[in-house]
């Protein structure tokens, strides 16, 4: 054996001992992104034919007339599991997999910058998804449709445990689709390869940040309207209900404010892989590069402004119809200059046919007709006919299943031999996507006649002699045609493993990144760090996979047994740190596991399980705050630490910084649809009541705003002066700050118990009592970790040369002091000045 | 519109099946960028906005008429309609008439529809008569609704509202006017 190739297993060894899972049982403690992506990925497949098979049950039941194989009672249970299981325990779930397993590989860097999140956010999908998939075991399931109007999902029309399973199970799963989308922004913006400027970043990259954008702001909304439904179903605060002066519109506003991204948010990463897939087989660069930048980032921001096109019927003014009605029609121009701009791509380029291609262009077709019938439905007349028929049902399937199932198994094919090192077969695939392609037009290319014809979505059963008869009767045949494509396709899969062709190394001659790494794919991904001069590393440079696998990259040799990646600028993508990501981990299977207790001790209403279950998750969770930084399980001071660049907790601005930044996005969304609640109450709601007296006394606010100002003001000084190598005084004016945070604490909570508030029997009370809560929560939250940080300091863990965990909490401090004001002024001053 | 619609879709499926197919040759870098700039910015800004034009041109008057706006000259009738689990309370309030699951409108004037709810989110719909709206707990939405030809015309509930959903029809009766004002007085005296 040659020297270099005895070098080159040496480091594959030493790799694989610092990077490898946990052998048996051990792997449920892996953190890192192949692992946790596969993970999602194949569980998220689970959902996927579960929900497939709740389809099949309805359209046995609609085949014919007046058929009664399945009641209303389970059939309501069908159609709300479907679109639940389809919408959020699939198609989320499964996209933020495949960009989990891709986005690392393809900025060329090891891992994410937080894999026990990852692996956290696994752990609550899964336990959240079982959660609800248990009520349907238990024939309890929720039967109001999968956006959950109120209020018939309310206690009084839907007394049974069904609607908890949704608001709590959903959640949960939404607290993993947040982390992950957290995981995703930062890892773009801060560990991309040396040399990766934002502009030679994949295109792929670019769909996925405005995705991880759009879910950060996107997806708090829905979980602010659950926690509020649930706590009017189970402890009777008014929120929805008219009779206290709430208003069940505000359900539909707030859950549209989610909804309607959420059909981008999963059309985004899947016309991320089209623009990935294409120009790899038409082998050029993509066309348009800057124009499809443009066009996603366009397209992130007006889907937030169009939600109000679900409601057109609701009864709302002219003028505001005639808005939502343009800016949804709007959408049509980015989406218009992504598929132009993919054909220029095909047009100029020389393509090589192959089956990724075949599902790639099934999507086309399917897509753009559901385009065109969607830019019908934002007209509002047009609107006002087929809105709730099955018109709307086959549009949205078209948009849904066309944008994103499509892609999806083209990207899926494309991949395969990245993952299993085989290439995929095309015999069965092709008839796959015949099967599948005939079935889908089949079923939804009639259900668009079966609409027009004035046929209700969600009914059971229905007459003989509307004209709907042989059009049902086709679209069930198709639905199974479509059933036995999905089926071909998972033998496929499952024969794949066995006996696919052994695939050579970039076998599409691909131009992006992850195609250097190993194959079958390694947890490390790459045993040297590639330096970046072009958008497409691998066109340019073809020696490059074996460059860096002999260890000529960046970063190579292991120290310490710390995983170690680059940490780099966000705009330039020049290094700047080397980010040390932890290892094997246990924590976070264990709040996995503890977060899913509280959920079932809420839903059994064992409370004080719930409680006791939430005060270990939160010790769990600090303990896995501890093992962080200049933590010994971490990477504790040395001697010979990396200088040029530093490692990240050696500085004052790295990814964990990043993380808090859109940590606090996400909550300041949560907060807006508070406060936007709050005013949506005092202006449209039909009977808004205001107590005779305002609850809330003047001085105690301002002493608790007073000593929250003190506190955040003091944090601020510190960090800026231990950021300038000024340690004097660190730990005493961290326990100042904590004794004033304290002290803020206790204020509110007085303020809380004095105020008397009626929330059972006031909205305006209700929502008073939530925002004190809020406010409680985070004055509650900032002390807390402030005050291990002045233990840590005590400890040796945070110093002149730690600085780093300080600078994560300051972002902290600084947006609980914005909400506490904000807050007093949306809260007692409007109102004073109403 | 609908055709429209299965236009674009033909055309823009045939040039990518064209495109996969069309070998391009050598394309210098200046040529392909021109090739490029006319797709983009013909098919992705020039074709939609255009076709938004012309459906909003068409649209917006449509939308308009639809208005529950005054008729000169003449008094609309109006009727409340409140949607129960799983029924439609019609109440004819100048008149004082209750009925069940039927409403009765002359035939070739406009009514106003005062809708509301006694429980969940339920909508008023008439396929043939066009138009829908939703009735929320709480609030009154008014639609208006005009029968050109006499006859009976059927109606459901459109929004989910829970296991009678399916069955929550009524029908609607259109009378010539003059027959409609018998039964209004026949309807009054049966009370």
């Amino acid at each position: 054996m040659s020297d270099q190739q005895q070098n080159r297993a040496r480091l594959h060894r030493e790799y694989d001992r610092v990077w490898g899972n946990w052998p048996g049982w051990g792997a449920l403690a892996a953190v890192n992104h192949t692992s946790v992506g596969l993970r999602f990925i194949v569980t998220g497949l689970v959902f996927f034919l579960i929900g497939g098979v709740l389809s099949m049950l309805m359209r046995t039941q609609l085949a014919l007339p007046e058929q009664d194989i399945i009641g209303p009672e389970l059939y309501n249970q069908l159609f709300t599991m479907h679109g639940t299981l389809m919408m959020f325990l699939f198609a989320i779930p499964v996209l933020e997999g495949v960009a989990m397993y891709l986005i690392p590989k393809m900025i060329g860097a090891r891992d994410l910058p937080f894999p026990r999140v990852g692996a956290m956010g696994y752990y609550c999908y899964l336990f959240g998804g079982l959660i609800i998939l248990s009520s349907m075991a238990l024939s309890i399931a929720p039967d109001s449709g999968w956006f959950m109007y109120t209020p018939l999902s309310s206690s009084t029309y839907s007394p049974g445990p069904g609607s908890d399973f949704w608001l709590l199970g959903i959640t949960f799963v939404e607290i993993s689709s947040v982390s992950g989308a957290i995981e995703l922004l930062v890892a773009i913006m801060r560990t991309r390869s040396n040399g990766m400027s934002l502009t030679r970043m994949p295109i792929f990259c670019w769909y996925i940040m405005v995705m991880a954008l759009m879910i950060i702001v996107g997806f708090p909304p829905l979980i602010l309207a659950s926690i509020l439904l649930e706590l009017e179903r189970a402890a009777g605060f008014v929120f929805f209900e008219v009779a206290g002066g709430g208003d069940p519109l505000l359900w539909q506003h707030l859950f549209w404010l989610f909804g309607h991204p959420e059909v981008y948010i999963s059309f985004l990463p899947a016309a991320g892989i089209v623009s990935t897939l294409l120009p790899v087989f038409a082998q050029r660069p993509i066309v348009g590069y800057r124009w499809l930048v443009l066009a996603v980032i366009t397209m992130g921001f007006i889907s937030f402004g169009l939600w109000v096109h679900h409601m057109f019927t609701v009864g709302i003014p002219q003028l505001a119809q005639a808005f939502f009605s343009l800016a949804s029609m709007l959408v049509a121009i980015p989406t218009a200059i992504q598929i132009f701009a993919w054909l220029a791509t095909l047009w100029t380029g020389r393509v090589v046919w192959s089956l990724p291609m075949l599902w790639i262009l099934g999507f086309l077709i399917i897509f753009v007709a559901g385009g065109l019938t969607g830019v019908m439905l934002a007209l509002v007349p047009f609107n006002w006919q087929v809105h709730d028929t099955h018109f709307v049902v086959a549009h949205m399937h078209y948009v849904l299943v066309g944008g994103m199932l499509f892609p999806l198994i083209a990207g899926l094919y494309y991949w395969l031999p990245h993952v299993s090192g085989r290439m995929p077969s095309e015999l069965l695939g092709r008839w796959a996507f015949w099967l599948v392609f005939v079935g889908f037009n089949m079923t939804f290319l009639l259900m668009h006649v079966t609409g027009l014809l004035g046929m209700p979505r969600r009914i059971y059963t229905y007459q003989a002699g509307l004209g709907w008869d042989w059009l049902n009767l086709l679209s069930s045949i198709g639905g199974f045609v479509m059933a036995m494509g999905v089926g071909m396709l998972i033998v496929d899969l499952l024969l794949h493993f066995r006996f696919g062709r052994l695939a050579p190394r970039n076998p599409w001659n691909a131009d992006t990144l992850e195609w250097a790494v190993d194959m079958p794919v390694t947890t490390y991904n790459f045993i040297s760090l590639p330096d970046i001069g072009s958008r497409h590393p691998l066109w340019d440079d073809r020696q490059l996979p074996e460059r860096l696998e002999s260890g000529q990259g960046g970063l190579v040799e292991i120290q310490a047994d710390r995983r170690v990646t680059w940490g780099s600028d966000a705009v330039t993508g020049q290094v700047r740190e080397v980010v040390h990501v932890p290892s094997n981990s246990w924590l976070p299977l264990q709040t996995g596991v503890l977060l899913a207790v509280v959920c079932l001790g809420l839903l059994t209403k064992f409370y004080w399980v719930a409680l006791g279950a939430s005060l270990l998750a939160l010790l769990v969770i600090l303990r896995w705050s501890w093992h962080n930084g200049g933590h010994p399980l971490a990477a504790p001071l040395r001697d010979d630490d990396p200088q040029d660049p530093p490692l990240h907790s050696r500085t004052c601005d790295g990814p964990g910084r990043w993380g808090m930044l859109s940590t606090l996005l996400a909550n300041g969304s949560l907060f807006a649809c508070l406060l936007f609640g709050w005013f949506y109450f005092w202006t449209v709601s039909p009977q808004w009541q205001v107590p005779a007296q305002a609850p809330l006394s003047a001085t105690p606010l301002l002493l608790a705003g007073l000593l929250l100002s003190a506190a955040a003001l003091l944090y601020h000084r510190l960090t800026v002066r231990l950021c300038r190598g000024q340690a004097q005084g660190l730990a005493g004016g961290l326990w100042l700050c904590t004794a004033l945070g304290l002290g803020h604490s206790l204020v509110i909570l007085w303020l809380m118990l004095d105020a008397q508030l009626t929330p059972r029997s006031l909205a305006h009370d209700a929502v008073l009592a939530v925002m004190l809560g809020y406010l409680l929560f985070h004055g509650v939250l900032a002390t807390l970790l402030t005050l291990l940080q002045a233990l840590r300091v005590r400890l040796g863990y945070v110093g002149v040369r730690l600085p780093y965990e300080p600078m994560v909490l300051r972002p902290l401090w600084s947006y609980t002091l914005g909400v506490f004001w904000i807050a007093l002024a949306g809260f007692f001053l409007m109102p004073m000045a109403w | 519109m609908a055709s429209f619609a299965v236009v674009t879709l033909l055309v823009v499926v045939s040039l990518w099946l064209y495109a996969v197919k069309r070998r391009p040759g050598e394309l210098d870098a200046a040529r392909a960028r021109r090739i490029q700039n006319r797709w983009i910015i013909g098919g992705g800004l020039i074709l939609p906005i255009s076709s938004m034009a012309l459906l909003l041109v068409f649209g917006i008057p449509i939308g308009y008429r639809m208005l529950p706006l005054p008729v000169a000259g003449q008094q609309v009738l109006q009727i409340e309609v409140t949607g129960h689990q799983w029924w439609w309370q019609v109440r004819y309030p100048e008149a004082d008439i209750e009925l069940r699951n039927e409403l009765h409108i002359p035939a070739g004037q406009p009514v106003d529809l005062q809708l509301t709810s006694n429980d969940v989110i339920h909508a008023f719909w008439v396929p043939r008569l066009g138009g829908k709206l939703d009735m929320l707990p709480g609030r009154t939405n008014v639609l208006r609704l005009q029968a050109d030809q006499p006859g009976t015309y059927h109606g459901q509930c459109a929004e989910f509202c829970g296991t009678g959903h399916a069955h929550m029809k009524f029908t609607v009766h259109a009378h010539a006017p003059d027959d409609f004002a018998a039964w209004l007085e026949g309807a009054d005296r049966d009370e």
